[in-house]
C-alpha cells in the first residue's frame, strides 16, 4: 500500500487498544460498577428509581439550573477568551510569557478557596458587594469564566499562532475590512479550536461542583452537586445512579451537538511556525487597539482583581500587619498541628505526582490524538473515530463521587500485593484520567490541520507510514504537546477530588493541605491556606510559563 | 472543580504500564505491600480515617516500636463520606481499624456491620456513657459563636440560648452552615432538635428564618466569610462553630479570646473508633484501639484534633481551660433516632427554610 493513510496496522492496532484499554479499566468500570449497585440494591433489579427521581419537580430544576449556568459559562469564557487569545499567541510584546503564564493560574486554584475569595467579594460589605452577586447565578458564572477562560485562550491560542496570515492578507488586500476579514477568514479557520475548546468548558461548567455549592448557597444547585449530597451525605445511590445516568445523558447530547458542529468547520488549513505570525503589537491597527484594552479590561477585572486579593491578604499576618509570616510558615505543619506533613513537603509530592500523571496523560492522550485526527476512506471507520473522541470526553462529564465510590468497590483485590485503594499509587492515573481530554483537544484540532496533502507527497515520495508520522505529524504535534504537557500538568496540580479520595495524609498533595488548612478555625491557618494557594498559583505559573519557552521554535524553524 | 476518577488495575498490560511508570515516579514506599493474605498480628495495621486525622507521628512511632506493627494511615474525606465508604466497601474492608466514626453516623456504621463488636478492657471511667459497639475516642461541642467585640460595641448583651437567637433584637446577626452539606450543620440542626423536640424543631427554624439567619454551605464559608469574629472582614457577629474555636482566637498577650461559644446552644459530637469486620489483623486493629485510649494519646488530641479526650481524667492545655470550655449539658438526640430520621429531617429543614 503507498496511500500513506494506512500505515501499518499493528501500529494503529496499538494506538487504539492502549488508550482504551486504559479508559475501560480506570474510568468506565468503576463508575458502571456504581451505577450497578444503585439500581440492584439487593440482589433484585430495581428500576424504581427512575420514576421517583424523575418525577421530581427539583430534579429537572437542576437539570435546567446545570443547563443555564453551563451554556453562559462557556458562551462567556468563549467571548472573553478570544480576544485574549489573538493577543497572547497572535501578537508579540514584552512580558508575553508571564502574561500566558498568568492567565493559567486561576484553573488550577483549589475551589473552595476561590468560592470563599468571590464571595467575600460578593458578600455584602465585600468590593464587589453593591453588585449583588450574592447567591446568584450571575455570581457563579463569573467564577466559572474566572477558572475556564484559560481553557479557551489556549486552546484557540495553540492553532491560530500557527494559521497561515496570507489568506487574512490576500483578503485585506482585495479591500475587506478587518471585520470582514475576520469573520469570513479568521472565525472559520479557528471554528475547530473554538468549537473543541467550548466542549471541554461546558463539561467542567455542567459538572463544576465546590464553586457552586459555595457560591450557589443553599438555593443553586446542579445534577453534580445533587448526586455529590445524595451518595456522600446519604448513601442513596439508587437516586445518585439516577442522576449519574441522566447526567451522562445530558452530556452526551450536549457533546454530539459540538462534534457535529465540529465536524461540518474541520478543513484542513495552512500551518506555518508561529515565530512567522507573531507581529509585535501595533498602536496603529483598531484591531490591535480593541483587543488590547479588552484583554487588559478581561485580566485585570476577571483574573488579576480576584487573584491580588488573594495575594494581599496571603502577606496579612495575623494581628493585622503587612509581613511575610504566612510564607514562613509553610515549612511548619500549621497552628496546633493542622497537618500531618508541612506544605513545603506537599509540594514535592505534587510536582512528583503531576510529573507521572503528566506522562501517562501524553501517552495515553497523544495517541488518542493521533487516531482520532485521521480521516479514513471507509465511513464506518470513520464513526468508530468519532465514537473514539466522544468517549475520551465522558470523564469530564461524570460525577467524581460516581467515580470515586466506583473506584472502591472495584478494586477490592490486591494487585502486586497492594492495595490500590489505600495505596496512593492511583492517584497520578486518576489525574491523567481527567487531563486525557483537554490533551486531546489541545492537540487535534493542531493535527487536524495539516493539509493530507503534505502526507500524500511524503508517500508519493516513497516515505514509508512511520516516516511520514516522524517527519510531517510529529514536528507539528510536538509543539502543541508543549502547550498540552502544561495543561496536564496545571490540571494534576490543581486536582482535588480524586485526590482527597484517595491521597494517604503522608502523601497529601498541595491542594489537599490547603483545604485541610481552611477547614480549621484560627487566622494563622486561614493565612497558610491563602499563602499556599499562591504557591500553588506561583508553581502553575512557571510550569506554563516553562512549557511555553520549551515549545518555542528554535532557530531555523521546522518547516 | 471537584472530579475525580481512577480504578483497578487488573491483568491488562496498559494498567500494569501506568501504575509502573506510577510506582517509578511517585515514588511510593509501597510499605502495605505485605499481609495481604496472612492474618498474623504484629505486621501491619491499617487505620481508615477522616480527612482530620493529625495525631503526632512520635505518637505512632512509640505505638509501632511497642507492638512491633507497622501502621498505614488512609483518609478519605469528611466523617460522613468515611462512613459511607466503609459500608460500601465491607466485603472488602479498607482496612483493619478505623477511627473517626461520629454518634451521628455511628448507628449507620453498626447497621451495615462494618464493625465488629469490641470494647477495650481499660474504658476510662466516664468515656463508657459515651460508648457501645464502638470505642469513644473524643468528643467535641459543636455551638453558636459570638464577637465579643462587637456586640460590646453595639451595646448588646451576647446572647445565650437557642430562644435568643430567634429574639428581634438579633435580628439578621446569626450565620449557620446547611445540614445537608456540613456536619457542624447537622449537628446543629440536631441540637435544635433535641431542643424542641421532633415536632418543634420546624417552628423554630421559622422563627430564626423570620429573623434572618443565614446559611452558608460550609463551616469554612460561614466563619471565614460571613462572621465578623475571623477577623476576615465578615458581618454577622454569631457564627456556628465549634466550643474549641474561641481557643483559636485569643488575642496576642493570651489573656483573652476575642470570641466566645454560647455554651447552652451545643451538640456534642463523640468520634469512635472500632475494628473493622473481615480486618486481615483484628488482632492489630484491637491494639491500636486500645491504644488511642492510652493517656499520652488522650493528652494530645486537643493540639492535634482539637477534639477533647474521652477520658474526662486527662489533663487539658492550660488554654483550653481558660478559652475552650466544654458544655455543661449539650442537647441530645438518641442515636437511633438520628439513624432512622437523619435524611428525613434534613429534608424538612431544607423545606422549612430554603422553601
Amino acid at each position: 500500500m503507498r496511500h500513506g493513510l494506512r500505515p501499518a496496522p499493528l501500529l494503529w492496532g496499538v494506538a487504539v487498544a492502549v488508550p482504551l484499554g486504559f479508559l475501560a479499566v480506570f474510568f468506565a468500570w468503576p463508575v458502571a460498577a456504581l451505577v450497578v449497585r444503585g439500581f440492584v440494591p439487593d440482589g433484585a433489579l430495581d428500576l424504581t428509581g427512575f420514576a421517583e427521581v424523575l418525577s421530581r419537580p427539583r430534579t429537572w430544576r437542576l437539570v435546567g439550573l446545570t443547563l443555564t449556568q453551563a451554556v453562559l459559562g462557556t458562551a462567556f469564557s468563549v467571548l472573553l477568551g478570544l480576544p485574549l487569545a489573538y493577543l497572547l499567541y497572535r501578537r508579540s510584546f514584552p512580558g508575553r510569557s508571564l502574561a500566558r503564564g498568568l492567565v493559567t493560574v486561576p484553573f488550577v486554584l483549589p475551589a473552595v478557596v476561590v468560592g470563599v475569595a468571590f464571595r467575600a467579594l460578593f458578600a455584602p460589605g465585600g468590593t464587589l458587594g453593591f453588585l449583588g452577586l450574592e447567591e446568584s447565578l450571575a455570581g457563579i458564572v463569573v467564577a466559572l469564566v474566572f477558572f475556564n477562560v484559560s481553557v479557551v485562550v489556549r486552546t484557540v491560542g495553540g492553532l491560530w499562532e500557527r494559521l497561515d496570515p496570507r489568506a487574512e492578507e490576500a483578503a485585506a488586500s482585495l479591500g475587506a475590512a478587518p471585520a470582514r476579514v475576520f469573520r469570513t477568514v479568521t472565525l472559520p479557520s479557528l471554528a475547530p479550536a473554538i468549537t473543541s475548546a467550548a466542549s471541554v468548558v461546558f463539561l467542567f461548567c455542567a459538572t463544576a461542583f465546590g464553586v457552586v455549592l459555595v457560591l450557589g448557597g443553599v438555593r443553586y444547585g446542579t445534577i453534580e452537586t445533587e448526586i455529590w449530597t445524595r451518595t456522600t451525605q446519604f448513601l442513596d445511590l439508587r437516586s445518585a445512579s439516577v442522576l449519574s445516568i441522566l447526567q451522562l445523558v445530558v452530556i452526551s447530547a450536549a457533546l454530539a451537538v459540538s462534534a457535529r458542529a465540529r465536524r461540518r468547520r474541520e478543513a484542513a488549513l495552512h500551518l506555518v511556525s508561529a515565530r512567522r505570525t507573531a507581529r509585535p503589537l501595533s498602536w496603529r491597527s483598531p484591531a490591535d487597539v480593541a483587543a488590547s484594552l479588552a484583554g487588559v479590561a478581561i485580566v485585570a477585572g476577571l483574573i488579576v482583581l480576584p487573584l491580588a486579593g488573594l495575594v494581599a491578604r496571603s502577606f496579612r499576618e495575623p494581628d493585622g500587619s503587612w509581613g511575610p509570616g504566612n510564607y514562613v510558615a509553610l515549612g511548619t505543619t500549621g497552628e496546633r498541628n493542622a497537618l500531618v506533613v508541612t506544605v513545603w513537603e506537599a509540594t514535592a509530592t505534587s510536582l512528583r505526582i503531576a510529573l507521572a500523571a503528566t506522562l501517562i496523560s501524553l501517552v495515553v492522550g497523544g495517541l488518542v490524538a493521533l487516531v482520532v485526527s485521521r480521516r479514513p476512506r471507509s465511513a464506518g471507520t470513520r464513526r468508530a473515530i468519532g465514537t473514539l473522541d466522544g468517549l475520551f470526553m465522558l470523564p469530564l462529564g461524570v460525577s467524581a463521587v460516581t467515580v470515586g465510590f466506583g473506584f472502591l468497590i472495584t478494586m477490592d483485590q490486591p494487585v502486586l500485593g497492594l492495595d490500590l485503594r489505600t495505596s496512593g499509587l492511583l492517584v497520578p492515573v486518576a489525574q491523567a484520567v481527567v487531563a486525557v481530554p483537554l490533551v486531546v483537544r489541545t492537540v487535534l484540532p493542531v493535527l487536524r490541520a495539516i493539509d493530507p496533502r503534505l502526507r500524500e507527497v511524503a508517500a508519493v515520495l516513497g516515505s514509508g507510514p512511520g516516516r511520514v508520522l516522524r517527519t510531517v505529524d510529529l514536528p507539528i504535534a510536538l509543539r502543541s504537546l508543549g502547550l498540552a504537557t502544561g495543561f496536564a500538568f496545571a490540571v494534576s496540580l490543581g486536582e482535588f477530588g480524586a485526590t482527597s479520595f484517595l491521597a494517604r495524609p503522608d502523601g497529601a498533595t498541595l491542594p489537599v493541605v490547603i483545604y485541610r488548612l481552611i477547614g480549621r478555625p484560627g487566622a494563622e491557618n486561614y493565612g497558610m491556606a491563602l499563602a499556599a494557594s499562591v504557591v500553588l498559583a506561583a508553581l502553575t505559573a512557571t510550569v506554563m510559563m516553562v512549557a511555553e519557552l520549551l515549545r518555542d521554535d528554535r532557530a531555523g524553524g521546522e518547516f | 472543580m471537584l472530579r475525580l476518577s481512577g480504578a483497578h488495575g487488573g491483568t491488562i498490560p496498559t494498567a500494569a504500564a501506568a501504575l509502573s511508570v506510577a510506582l517509578l515516579l511517585a515514588g511510593c514506599s509501597g510499605g502495605s505491600g505485605s499481609g495481604d493474605d496472612s492474618s498474623a498480628a504484629g505486621d501491619t495495621v491499617t487505620l481508615v480515617t477522616h480527612d482530620s486525622w493529625a495525631l503526632d507521628e512520635k505518637l505512632i512511632d512509640q505505638f509501632e516500636q511497642e507492638s512491633g506493627t507497622t501502621v498505614e494511615v488512609s483518609a478519605a474525606g469528611d466523617a460522613g463520606t468515611l462512613v459511607n465508604q466503609l459500608v460500601l466497601t465491607k466485603d472488602a474492608p479498607l482496612g483493619d481499624a478505623v477511627f473517626g466514626i461520629d454518634n451521628t453516623f455511628a448507628s449507620r456504621a453498626l447497621e451495615a456491620g462494618v464493625v465488629e463488636e469490641y470494647t477495650p478492657a481499660d474504658l476510662p471511667e466516664g468515656a463508657e456513657q459515651l460508648g457501645g459497639a464502638l470505642t469513644p475516642v473524643d468528643q467535641g461541642d459543636v455551638c453558636v459563636n459570638a464577637d465579643e467585640a462587637w456586640f460590646e460595641e453595639s451595646g448588646l448583651e451576647v446572647p445565650t440560648t437557642l430562644e435568643d437567637l430567634a429574639d428581634p433584637q438579633y435580628k439578621d446577626l446569626l450565620v449557620v452552615s446547611n445540614p445537608a452539606t456540613s456536619s457542624p450543620g447537622l449537628a446543629f440542626l440536631l441540637a435544635t432538635i433535641g431542643a424542641f423536640g421532633e415536632d418543634g424543631f420546624e417552628d423554630y427554624w421559622t422563627s430564626l428564618v423570620d429573623n434572618g439567619v443565614k446559611v452558608a454551605d460550609s463551616w469554612e464559608d460561614a466563619y471565614y466569610v460571613d462572621f465578623s469574629g475571623a477577623g476576615e472582614g465578615g458581618e454577622r457577629p454569631l457564627a456556628l462553630s465549634y466550643a474549641t474555636s474561641p481557643a483559636f482566637t485569643v488575642t496576642e498577650d493570651g489573656s483573652a479570646s476575642t470570641t466566645s461559644a454560647l455554651l447552652e446552644t451545643c451538640f456534642r459530637q463523640v468520634e469512635y473508633a472500632g475494628v473493622l469486620a473481615g480486618s486481615d489483623n483484628p488482632e492489630g486493629a484491637k491494639a491500636l484501639v486500645d491504644f488511642l485510649l492510652t493517656n499520652d494519646v488522650q493528652a494530645a488530641l486537643p493540639e492535634s484534633m482539637y477534639m477533647y479526650p474521652a477520658d474526662p481524667a486527662v489533663e487539658l492545655p492550660a488554654d483550653w481551660q481558660q478559652f475552650a470550655p466544654q458544655a455543661e449539658a449539650p442537647f441530645q438526640v438518641d442515636p437511633a433516632d438520628v439513624s432512622e430520621h437523619r435524611d428525613e429531617w434534613i429534608e424538612r429543614w431544607t423545606e422549612t427554610v430554603v422553601g
